[in-house]
């Protein structure tokens, strides 16, 4: 803020202008702390002052030699030009402030700069035990990871596959692999849970952490992980790593003169990818036919967009379309189409007009398994409802979502879900 | 084998009906019938086309509809946090069209507005700062063409030939002309004297997007290359690659390039985030492993002919051409070879290629119809030169998943089909 004021210092030249710059930055400072007397108060407004004051002259200064190294460029600029020189030039490499941006408030760092360092600095106080973490990452983490930090299909596996590094398999886990315990409480409280990212306490994340370093046996059933024991855990590959040393293994004996001629004997074909057949299929030459096929595409396609209403209502393609994109916020945890199965939350086709709780194989919370022995059907309203604030409308549900705030956006997600297979 | 046998159909039926034009080697062939195409009035020659604004952003025509980006499924659990492939096989020159350049995401491609942009610089600085988008467009620019390689590009071939298409083995890389502004303007802004002694000094990155996706760069390369950027090939950035500001880590991995940055923080040490430790580290044999391994050495492909570029027409003239690369500089010379290495020879540039950028070769030959191993090899200024996949496995095994910058092989039979394949 200062650095703005003061740029138009020489222009304006105003004492006046400084007091405010003085009485604005005292306020700030010290807006928060109990100022008891006067006194005290202009003592540090005048303190304000002269730190304003100095500060103005250092900025004056850097805004001086910013301006004398553009002079500086232009006139190499105008030299260069006339002899018909090369023209090109880098931005101005100035150490010098050209007076942009604001101050970031201290609120604001705190809120951005959650990062945690390898020694442990930027960890918040708190603490989890390994049962709670236990708890929490069967409905927080298990969806993808398993039960028992396992992984499922695709998903990472964060236990096991010590003594693995060295196989043809190897299995890297948080357990077998990560050197730094720091990383993972960093990357849980701050990427996890995969769709509700930044939604985990620090003594949930402590708790979380506590789990898995479990699961790995890296500590015992009554460990608790706190900012204070963090130190205590000895990650199991601390020491697997070497810095970059590609400089010495490689890049001193692939150099030279490459051989040219005859630089093999005979050449022979060792493995066909062929043989495998996992490249996608990517022939599409059903696009490029002639006219007459292009015109039928978009014929289908347009007898199509009229079927999707079957339920005999109009369906309004702009307001699916904001619900599909308003699915995203959903699609980590819920999957809808063809082929749409149970992931961190149910699927969700046919879900409108459904009764509440049943999709096939779900492993509900208990707020929806008595919803659905009372045999509560979904539709527009409480589904709306229940979006716009789930744990206030199914206290206890496990769903992790602050909810949706727009009701132009509940509606067009509700249109948009009922494209699939709705009544 | 079925996929195998799928490409030989349609390569022998592309093949077949060039051979059917009258394709004869060497010499232009006498045309014994006329060609309708020429001497029948043809309706695009007779009626009008589209009038302006009837497509405002154009797309490329439908004909070309198959030069596009693409996925392998079964790489990744979900496509929200996966990656596809640029269709390099069908591309020319060496600008990467912004639409059909491929996206890696680890939470999804989010839709983050020029108003809503901040950029906070923090940490170790002398006075820590909030810029909107509108302040970064005040600061002076630079324009640079670099390429963006991911560091998994190549990844599944390290245990065999594994995909059987240019796209797929060397297809997570993308070449543009970025506008932006160097860091080093920003850091200064901030004011680095409260970092004291730089040399041991990071700024770590992260992005808004709810991976984060966090990342230490040491301070020397902070102040060296790296650019905020906002315009990439003149327009702004897609969603999919980071709008509206990415970071360009000009030369190293693809990870690095945090898109949707957020915030620039000056630290002491390396965050050891879980993208610099859990991945992007390369597992050597023995169990241990590589960090901190960011720049993307000396690379090349050929991308034409290739597994999704057979032949068709023919023998006689055939432009091979390919792709070069490194993050060390300029690419200085790239050979190549039809006889799987044995003998080589040296391919022409395109153009000079700039530093860090992509380099287009081709070369020119007399194709006779008798099968090829084709392979490129690359050199760069720093006269490194592109090892062959046995160097590589020698020194660092077969499960380092990331950097490998081996030379590829493309086996080309008589009737012009390409296959990914190994070779002695």
């Amino acid at each position: 803020m200062s650095k703005s004021l003061n740029l138009f210092l020489p222009a304006l030249g105003g004492a006046a202008l400084l007091l405010g710059a003085g009485y604005g930055i005292a306020s700030r400072d010290y807006g928060r702390s109990t100022i008891d007397t006067l006194a005290v108060r202009v003592e540090q407004t005048e303190a304000s002052v002269a730190a304003a004051v100095a500060q103005a002259q250092a900025a004056e200064a850097t805004a001086i030699a910013a301006a004398a190294e553009r002079d500086t460029l232009q006139q190499a600029l105008a030299e260069a030009g006339s002899r018909g020189g090369d023209l090109t030039a880098p931005a101005p490499a100035s150490t010098a402030s050209y007076g942009l941006g604001r101050d970031a408030h201290p609120d604001e760092m705190a809120a951005w700069d959650v990062d945690v360092l390898p020694d442990g600095r930027g960890l918040p106080p708190g603490s989890g035990d390994v049962w709670t973490g236990e708890e929490l990452f069967v409905q927080q983490c298990a969806a993808c990871h398993g039960d028992f930090a396992e992984g499922v299909d695709n998903w990472p596996v964060l236990a096991g596959g010590m003594d693995t590094l060295a196989d043809e398999d190897p299995v890297k886990t948080v357990g077998s692999y990560w050197p730094y315990l720091s990383t993972a409480w960093d990357y849980i409280h701050r990427s996890m849970p995969f769709g509700a990212a930044g939604t985990l306490t620090a003594d949930e994340t402590y708790a979380i952490v506590a789990y898995i370093l479990y699961s790995n046996y890296l500590v015992e059933d009554d460990f608790v992980l706190s900012h204070e024991t963090f130190a205590d855990v000895d990650m199991y590959n601390a020491d697997g790593f070497v810095i970059d040393d590609r400089p010495e293994l490689e890049y001193t004996q692939w150099r030279g003169e490459p051989c040219m001629t005859d630089c093999k004997s005979a050449v022979e074909i060792t493995m066909r990818s062929s043989v495998l057949g996992v490249t996608p299929d990517t022939d599409t030459e059903a696009t490029l036919q002639d006219d007459a096929s292009a015109d039928t595409t978009m014929v289908s396609a347009s007898a199509s967009g009229d079927d999707a209403g079957l339920d005999g209502g109009n369906v309004d393609p702009e307001l699916v379309a904001a619900g599909e994109r308003a699915f995203r916020q959903c699609a980590s945890c819920h999957e809808v189409g063809p082929g749409a199965s149970n992931r961190v939350g149910p699927m969700l086709n046919g879900i409108i007009g459904s009764t509440i709780g049943t999709i096939d194989g779900f492993r509900y919370s208990g707020t929806f398994q008595n919803a659905a022995s009372a045999g509560e059907v979904w539709n527009a309203d409480n589904l709306g409802a229940f979006l716009a604030d789930p744990d206030g409308t199914m206290e206890g549900t496990r769903m992790a979502f602050r909810g949706v705030r727009d009701e132009a956006e509940i509606t067009a997600l509700i249109a948009y879900l009922e494209t699939f297979g709705g009544e | 084998m079925a996929e195998i046998a799928k490409t030989s159909r349609r390569a022998f039926l592309r093949g077949s009906a060039a051979v059917a034009a009258g394709a004869v080697a060497g010499k232009a062939a006498a045309q014994t019938a006329p060609d309708p195409v020429i001497t029948e009035l043809q309706d695009w020659a007779s009626f009008t086309g589209a009038g302006v604004d009837e497509t405002p952003y154009g797309m490329p025509i439908r004909f070309e509809a198959d030069v596009v980006r693409r996925n392998v499924e079964w790489l990744t659990a979900s496509p929200i946090s996966s990656i596809n492939f640029t269709p390099i096989h069908a591309l020319d020159g060496t600008i990467t069209p912004q639409g059909c350049a491929f996206e890696r995401h680890h939470s999804g491609a989010i839709e983050l507005s020029k108003s809503d942009y901040r950029l906070m610089i923090n940490g170790l600085v002398d006075r820590p700062l909030v810029f909107t988008y509108a302040d970064l467009e005040r600061f002076p620019r630079e324009n640079h063409v670099y390429f963006c390689e991911c560091a998994a590009n190549t990844g599944m071939e390290w245990a065999g030939a594994q995909l059987n298409g240019a796209q797929f083995t060397h297809g997570m890389i993308h070449n543009m002309e970025y506008t932006g502004i160097p860091l080093r303007t920003l850091l200064n802004e901030a004011g680095l004297d409260a970092a004291g002694d730089l040399s041991d000094k990071w700024v770590y990155v992260e992005g808004a997007d709810a991976s984060s996706n966090g990342r230490s760069i040491p301070m020397d390369k902070a102040l060296d290359d790296v650019l905020v950027a906002f315009k990439a090939n003149g327009e702004a950035l897609r969603m999919e690659h980071g709008y509206p500001v990415r970071l360009v880590v000009p030369g190293w991995e693809g990870n690095m390039w945090v898109k949707w940055l957020r915030r620039v923080e000056v630290t002491d040490m390396a965050v050891e985030s879980r993208e610099e430790t859990s991945k992007y580290t390369d597992l050597y044999a023995d169990g241990t492993a590589r960090k901190w391994t960011w720049v993307m050495d000396a690379k090349s492909v050929i991308t034409s002919p290739s597994p999704q570029m057979p032949i068709t027409h023919g023998t006689g003239p055939l432009v091979v051409s390919g792709l070069a690369w490194s993050g060390h500089g300029r690419i200085t010379r790239v050979d190549v070879s039809t006889d799987g290495g044995a003998n080589w020879q040296t391919a022409r540039l395109g153009k000079q290629g700039d530093s860090k950028a992509l380099t287009r070769f081709y070369f020119d030959m007399d194709w006779d119809g008798s099968p090829m191993l084709l392979q490129s090899r690359a050199m760069d200024e720093t006269g490194y030169i592109q090892p062959t996949k046995h160097q590589l496995r020698e020194v660092r095994g077969e499960n380092a998943v990331y950097h490998n910058n081996c030379i590829q092989t493309w086996y080309v039979n008589e009737e012009g089909i390409a296959e990914n394949v190994e070779v002695s």
